[in-house]
């Protein structure tokens, strides 16, 4: 093979990043102590940026393969990875104050995000069990560590080892189910499962069997009932910013990577997933809704609410079509945005000593900050979702989907616990414009971190008067010419 | 009318743009600025509405002053505004009201003054927007949004209980509304792909489809009306909440309940809606007698007003489902003077409220001694509250009752209780309240009507005896759109 027909043009962002990475990763070493967190901070945003409008310069219509079919470039994969793009630099714009003075934001950090963000790239892009697999642990080891970052804290580090077992649990079914589909059909290149299984091997016992596998591996990497166990703990006991991230960019990733596997490799036996993802979808809008009712930390709290989240991310994958595909990658891109926003505004209420995670925090908190509340509520709403913010188109198109293959049943119950749903976000409303505050220290934040959070909002806001003006329509181009 | 129409367009964003504006004068010092601001914004919005009533075309049932463009291509869903005889009056009713209630707020409301007013001017281009949307989605979007208004201004507010008020308030209509967005996607699906609600009401469809849709749609309206026996909420929202978001509840939500049934069960379910006409009107007559005898009991005045207005709205829906002329006319007719006459009495209460502090009837008696005028107004709009000739709480009671006879003698004799359970609880309630010797000396230290109260009190004891003498100009707009409902209804959609 030549270097021309491994096409590395293709993965020209990626490598650009990893390149950018070891360079940051060697500036680190220099220079004196206190010009290294700025140093850093500016390089890494810029790095992000720039990879960013790399991905997108190089973008076409049509995929593009590289690696031997191993690595794609399609439309999907620029979307998600400009929004993965993005979530990671609103994240550390987010993140950097509370990190700086917890004396967390270090060169570690910094790369372990940076490595975790290329790991994300490969997992959309991937377009072979292998990449797809080394895409995930690149992500998932940076993520674990991540999570221990602050290693004086007991919580911390019990969360990120439940984590890692879990999560190499998870990574063992995975390859353990990939193993079974490449038995069947043998060939770990999506393209040539996908077309294998539809030419012959659909009723395989072999490939359904792989199947339970990989689902269940899938369901553990997303946090859906009943393989969520990890993810409360995980929030509750990651310092914020990490927590952020599993929430949002990653879950991206993840959307990319279930795209991929179910979507595309595995898209002739999808009687065999609907099925499965069904009861996953069922079991996780009760869990998460239900549960997220007696939380009294909110970030445990906003955990089991993306448990329920990604059951309705199911819900549209389940449908099994294009439509359903394109109306959950809406769901995750949008989602992110608001999860981004709800963690936002939990960093920009901490401060040195104190978490601000506990509900009863945000305790009339339109008193000490309008325009706050003001951006709270607006993404809580949105989180429930209650037009005219982007929540509820997210949650239309979904519905849309999965009432156009005849799972009326399924709509009916995803509103119903939608009602439950909503019981929590609105407590936060009341708390926040209701009771009176119990802390009334001033909040005091940086002037970009504001502007950032400000325009995270009025996104979620505008997106729900115009959805229909770009993300929408986008995603579905995109699902269309991707698979 | 071809020509894209801004108006409805400028009713709806006028205020809410306002508010917005509002909202930003957020410090304390500058609430008499919040105040003139928000006085402004709502006369502004109530002169774009005036428009529609003038230019009105009476003699055609089709949507008018239309403005269409596309909103969410995907969807098909479209920015898509129009009013025809059935939701003309409502968009003016609202804007009205909105300006009452600006008013009422001025001295009574002194935390958080700018919120609380620009809470009330979005909340009242949602409204006109409910009323003004052809298009499903948009409609759905404005009914939902507004719930976020109300829920803050019952909660901020209220009462001792507003919080669990304002949440139960919440997740009652949200229940109800998500089933209606269920119902929405299968019509759009039926439809291969509009979201248009003159699309629904085209399309065939079976019985079973259609009663499931029914009770969808039902769902939501029958909880906003309120129905018997999902009513539960609105005595606790209407009791919690300021004297304003009393107003607004009870002048404007609830008739978006009504509207409803008639834009939606109605038309796009018209078998159903007859096939199940009798479980509808038996709904309606327990709430007239049922709960005007609930009423009776009451010894809180808001409380009263508000089981009130359930009775009251039990006559609508009972016009509305014996499908012939009088009797959705006059359940038309009886919504817009139920507008008028029950922000007419919570106005009054507040104005009492605003001085003693209590909402007991016991805690008051022989007000007339102390506030002769504020006695004029209470008794005036105490009778019209029971259906006194000459108001126009009259006119549409009788149209209804009038209807109801020619479908079934007794459904319009247990109508007809309602006159006489009317007057026994709202006149109870002034003589208790109104006349008798001075009962404390709260009553004793009364100061009667300010000129602030005197002219919202004014206006709307005038249009009152307007409608209840004069009824024809509202009769005159409704009635084509009503007569063209009528037959798409008896046509059905089976065949």
């Amino acid at each position: 093979m030549t270097l021309a027909e491994v096409n590395l043009s293709i993965a020209g962002p990626e490598l650009f990043l990893l390149g950018m990475t070891f360079v940051i990763m060697l500036v680190d070493l220099f220079g004196d102590e206190n010009k290294r967190a700025g140093r850093l901070y500016y390089g890494t945003l810029l790095t992000l940026a720039l990879v960013a409008v790399y991905v997108f310069v190089i973008a076409a219509a049509t995929p593009r393969f590289a690696f031997n079919n191993m690595f794609v470039a399609d439309q999907m994969s620029t979307i998600l990875k400009v929004s993965l793009l993005i979530g990671v630099g609103v994240l550390l714009v987010y993140s950097r104050g509370y990190l700086q003075t917890r004396k967390l934001f270090t060169g570690e950090f910094v790369l372990l995000m940076l490595f975790a963000t290329l790991g994300m790239m490969v997992m959309v892009s991937a377009n072979h069990f292998i990449s797809l697999y080394l895409g995930l642990e690149i992500l998932a080891l940076s993520t674990y560590t991540m999570v221990a970052l602050n290693r004086d804290s007991a919580t911390s580090t019990e969360a990120a080892m439940k984590y890692f077992i879990l999560g190499a649990l998870a990574s063992g079914m995975l390859l353990y189910g990939m193993s079974m589909i490449y038995g069947a059909t043998g060939s770990l290149d999506v393209s040539i499962i996908a077309k294998t299984i539809e030419l012959s091997r659909a009723n395989d016992p072999l490939i359904t069997f792989g199947l339970v596998f990989v689902v269940s591996g899938l369901a553990f990497k997303l946090g859906v009932v009943p393989f969520h166990m990890w993810v409360p703990d995980v929030y509750e006991g990651a310092p914020t910013p990490m927590a952020m991230f599993i929430g949002s960019a990653s879950k991206i990733a993840a959307f990319g990577f279930l795209v991929r596997i179910l979507g595309d490799a595995l898209a002739g036996a999808s009687n065999d997933w609907q099925g499965m993802l069904v009861i996953l979808a069922v079991a996780s809008l009760a869990v998460g809704n239900i549960i997220a009712i007696a939380q009294t930390n909110i970030k445990r709290m906003l955990a089991y609410s993306t448990i329920s989240h990604m059951g309705f991310l199911l819900l549209g994958i389940l449908a099994g079509t294009k439509s359903g595909y394109a109306a959950s990658m809406f769901y995750i891109v949008t989602y992110a945005l608001t999860s981004l926003g709800a963690f936002g505004i939990i960093l920009l209420l901490s401060r040195e000593g104190f978490e601000a995670d506990k509900i009863d925090d945000l305790k009339g908190l339109n008193q000490r900050s309008p325009w706050v509340a003001f951006m709270m509520m607006v993404i809580m709403f949105s989180m429930a979702g209650i037009p005219p913010f982007v929540g509820f188109f997210a949650k239309l198109s979904v519905l849309e989907a999965v009432l156009n293959v005849g799972y009326t049943w399924l709509v009916v119950y995803a509103v119903m616990m939608s009602v439950i749903g909503a019981y929590y976000y609105l407590r936060i409303v009341k708390l926040m414009y209701m009771d009176d505050p119990v802390d009334t220290t001033p909040i005091v934040a940086g002037r970009v971190m504001r502007a950032t959070l400000t325009v995270n909002t009025l996104t979620v806001l505008l997106l729900g008067l115009l959805p229909g003006a770009g993300l929408m329509g986008l995603c579905l181009a995109a699902i269309q010419r991707s698979l | 009318m071809q020509t894209s129409s801004y108006i409805l367009s400028l009713a709806i964003w006028v205020p809410i743009v306002v508010g917005v504006l509002v909202l930003f004068l957020y410090r304390d010092e500058q609430k008499s600025a919040a105040r003139w601001v928000a006085l402004i914004g709502s006369l502004m919005g109530l002169a774009v509405t005036l428009p529609l009533w003038v230019w009105f075309d009476n003699g055609t049932a089709a949507m008018q002053f239309v403005q269409k463009a596309s909103w969410i291509a995907r969807y098909n869903i479209h920015y898509a505004l129009g009013v025809d005889g059935i939701s003309m009056l409502f968009i003016l009713l609202n804007s009205f009201t909105t300006v009452l209630v600006i008013i009422a707020a001025w001295q009574v409301i002194n935390e958080k003054v700018s919120q609380y007013l620009a809470a009330f001017l979005i909340m009242s281009g949602l409204i006109n927007g409910v009323f003004a949307a052809t298009d499903a989605i948009l409609f759905y979007l404005f009914f939902e949004a507004m719930l976020i208004p109300m829920f803050l201004i019952i909660g901020v507010w209220g009462g001792p209980r507003r919080v669990y008020a304002a949440v139960k308030f919440f997740l009652y209509t949200l229940l109800g509304s998500l089933l209606m967005l269920a119902a929405l996607i299968y019509l759009y699906n039926v439809t291969n792909g509009s979201f248009d609600i003159v699309d629904f009401q085209r399309v065939p469809l079976g019985l079973t489809a259609q009663t499931l849709i029914f009770f969808a749609f039902f769902a939501s309206f029958a909880v906003k009306v309120p129905m018997w026996p999902v009513h539960t909420w609105l005595p606790d929202a209407h009791v919690e909440a300021p004297t304003g978001g009393s107003v607004v509840l009870a002048a404007i939500t609830l008739k978006i309940g009504a509207y409803g049934f008639l834009r939606f069960n109605l038309p796009i379910a018209p078998d159903a809606s007859q096939a199940l006409s009798g479980f509808m009107i038996a709904l309606s007559l327990i709430a007239v007698i049922y709960i005007g005898l609930v009423a009776l009991a009451q010894s809180d005045m808001k409380k009263l007003v508000a089981y009130s207005s359930i009775s009251h709205m039990g006559f609508v829906t009972l016009g509305f489902f014996i499908f012939n002329t009088q009797g959705v006319e006059g359940g038309l007719v009886q919504m817009i003077s139920h507008g008028f006459i029950s922000a007419a009495m919570f106005l009054s209460i507040g104005v009492l409220y605003d001085r003693v502090h209590s909402r007991e009837i016991s805690a008051y008696g022989g007000v007339v001694n102390t506030m002769p005028k504020f006695a004029f107004f209470a008794v005036f709009f105490a009778m019209a509250n029971s259906g006194l000739p000459g108001t126009s709480g009259f006119v549409g009671e009788f149209m209804v009752i009038l209807g109801a006879m020619k479908v079934n003698f007794w459904y319009a004799f247990a109508a007809a209780t309602t006159l006489i359970l009317g007057a026994a609880y709202t006149l109870w309630m002034v003589k208790r309240v109104i006349f008798g010797d001075i009962a404390n000396e709260n009553v004793r230290a009364l100061v009667d009507l300010n000129a602030r109260e005197m002219v919202m009190l004014t206006a709307l004891a005038l249009l009152v005896l307007l409608m209840g003498v004069y009824p024809q100009p509202f009769t005159e707009v409704m009635h084509v759109s009503v007569d063209a409902l009528l037959k798409h209804v008896a046509l059905g959609k089976l065949n």
